[in-house]
């Protein structure tokens, strides 16, 4: 029987209109593998038909989904297998024509980003991997669309030292290339420790090797909703009914992207992947991530606490999610990027946000340093740095961790960053200058952990 | 025809300052429409009225999206906000 729910009705409505629930991305996901050839030209036409060919309906079914629900889906994405496998087996390399493909096609299908021009070198490059790295900067400046991710450690590989140290120069590099723009090539590249395969938002965002044909995942959001949820409990509620309410919230906002999803897979005649439950804020007031701390009692993001009440959002949002969805993947928790959160922002700018605490807070975050702005002199090696320490944390703690970080061109600290968009703006921060140099240019690999022998 | 499944039931929302023909030309819309009421209900809630009618598209002839602007235009003509969504989504979002 049928009947009309008003409070229900009113709530769903309500978190729409005043709370910016929406969901943020469907990405499809799709294997490239079978467009390896020995001619470079032909790989890229190749990649270029089959996106075509997949993804050609995506942005149409999901403005149908988005009026019939009355929900907003803000993005409209692709991941695909990791371009260093697709392009290795060709007589010359050259990824960035590919990326140039990629661009294209993505512009032709109208997505506003394609993800998976990297590789995963954990343990080591290939011949393919070095030349896709080397690319990166390139790539990343003649194109618009493209997104590249390198994995260079796990828990079970460890730390390949030379990744992060090839790492951390093509991050200055791919800054240097887009001056222009703020360093926005560095934006749009992040380095892993334990990177999932079926994450459907960007920058991380590809297709993984033991991934089906096709997917569609989806990435969920919603930090205004919580925020509002926990501001509406009565003063002095204990964290065991907080973290009730934001379990309770987040089995909503799961359920409806589990909705979204498996209309949109079915429409398209595609598998349903997964359902990443994530908090992803955008610089939009009010949707914010650091406003839920502020809501759960901090005066603001930084203030001592913080790692403690990102812990429990992170956990609570997972425990509420997952009921909510068959299949829950890729990063799932609580995304902290500076530059895409107005309350992150502003904690940034007065100073109450410093870098040190936002590492200590990514051994509990979804993924890691994101989105955050640093001196243009930072040194390569200093960055190599950066991204060992958040590796060294994803690896010892079985999770992923992630360093997108952008060492803006001619800026110091204190000046400002504004890339636009939901990548938003940011204050540069200060790091640490004492020099890293000789230790991240040992080279070779940290082994992994004594828990990584499990079987 | 379509079957009478739940993918073809729409939950209408309409609220905003009373006055006289709201439900008259709501109603009006959907029986142009051969969208058929199966429940109404309504409040006032902050001094506002708010509205809400279940309704079942499985005879109408246009499309979702047709029905959905031919109501929000009613919906600017009496001044009100208008929300027109698959009830699916209710369903999913507050039931286990």
């Amino acid at each position: 029987m049928s009947y009309i729910n008003a409070d229900s009705i009113l709530e769903t409505i309500d978190m729409i209109r005043v709370h910016h629930l929406d969901i943020r991305t469907v990405t499809l996901a799709l294997s490239l593998r079978d467009c390896c050839d020995n001619d470079v030209k032909v790989v890229g036409e190749k990649i270029y038909e089959k996106i075509i060919r997949y993804a050609k309906n995506l942005v149409a079914m999901a403005n149908e989904i988005e009026e019939e629900y009355s929900i907003p889906i803000i993005n409209k994405r692709i991941s695909v297998t990791p371009i260093s496998l697709v392009g290795e087996s060709c007589k010359e390399y050259d990824y960035v024509y590919l990326a140039k493909m990629l661009d294209k096609a993505a512009k032709d299908v109208g997505v506003n980003f394609i993800g998976g021009f990297g590789a995963l070198v954990e343990k080591g490059c290939t011949r393919g991997d070095i030349a896709l790295i080397e690319s990166i900067p390139e790539a990343l400046k003649q194109t618009e669309r493209i997104c590249s991710s390198v994995n260079v450690a796990s828990s079970k590989a460890g730390i390949n030292m030379d990744g992060v140290l090839k790492m951390g120069q093509t991050i200055k590099k791919a800054a240097q290339l887009t001056a222009d723009k703020d360093g926005i090539g560095a934006a749009k590249l992040v380095c892993f420790c334990n990177v999932p395969g079926d994450n459907p938002f960007m920058a991380g965002a590809f297709h993984g090797y033991g991934e089906p044909e096709c997917a569609l995942n989806v990435g969920v959001s919603g930090p205004g909703v919580v925020r509002a949820a926990i501001e509406a409990l009565p003063e002095g509620t204990n964290f065991s009914d907080m973290a009730n309410k934001i379990k309770q919230i987040a089995f909503k906002i799961t359920s409806t992207g589990e909705l979204v999803g498996r209309e949109m897979a079915q429409r398209m005649n595609l598998p349903f992947g997964i359902i990443d439950l994530s908090l992803a804020p955008t610089p939009e007031i009010g949707d914010s991530v650091a406003g839920i701390f502020q809501a759960m009692g901090l005066e603001h993001a930084g203030a001592h606490g913080t790692t403690a009440a990102l812990a429990m959002l992170n956990d609570a949002v997972k425990k509420g999610g997952i009921m909510a969805s068959s299949h829950v993947g890729g990063l799932s928790g609580a995304f902290i990027p500076v530059s895409e959160d107005a309350g992150m922002i502003e904690a940034a700018s007065k100073g109450c946000l410093t870098f040190d605490k936002l590492e200590a807070m990514t051994s509990v975050c979804s993924v890691g340093l994101d989105m955050i702005a640093i001196p243009g002199d930072t040194p390569a090696d200093t960055i190599s740095g950066i991204i060992a320490d958040e590796m060294a944390i994803g690896m010892i703690n079985k999770k992923t961790t992630a360093v997108r970080i952008i060492p803006a061109p001619n800026k110091k600290a204190g000046d400002k960053v504004v890339f636009g968009g939901l990548l938003g703006e940011a204050p540069v921060m200060n790091v640490n200058t004492l020099s890293s140099s000789k230790f991240v240019q040992r080279g070779g690999r940290i082994p992994a952990p004594i828990h990584s022998l499990n079987n | 025809m379509q079957e009478n499944r739940s993918e073809n039931k729409i939950i209408i929302t309409v609220s905003g300052v009373d006055r006289i023909g709201i439900v008259a030309k709501v109603a009006n819309v959907l029986a142009d429409y051969k969208v058929n009421i199966e429940d109404i209900k309504q409040t006032i809630m902050q001094d506002y009225f708010v509205m809400f009618l279940l309704g079942d598209i499985s005879n109408a002839e246009k499309s979702f999206k047709e029905i959905k602007e031919a109501l929000q235009k009613a919906g600017e003509e009496l001044q009100m906000e208008i929300w027109v969504q698959k009830k699916q989504i209710f369903d999913k979002m507050h039931n286990i």
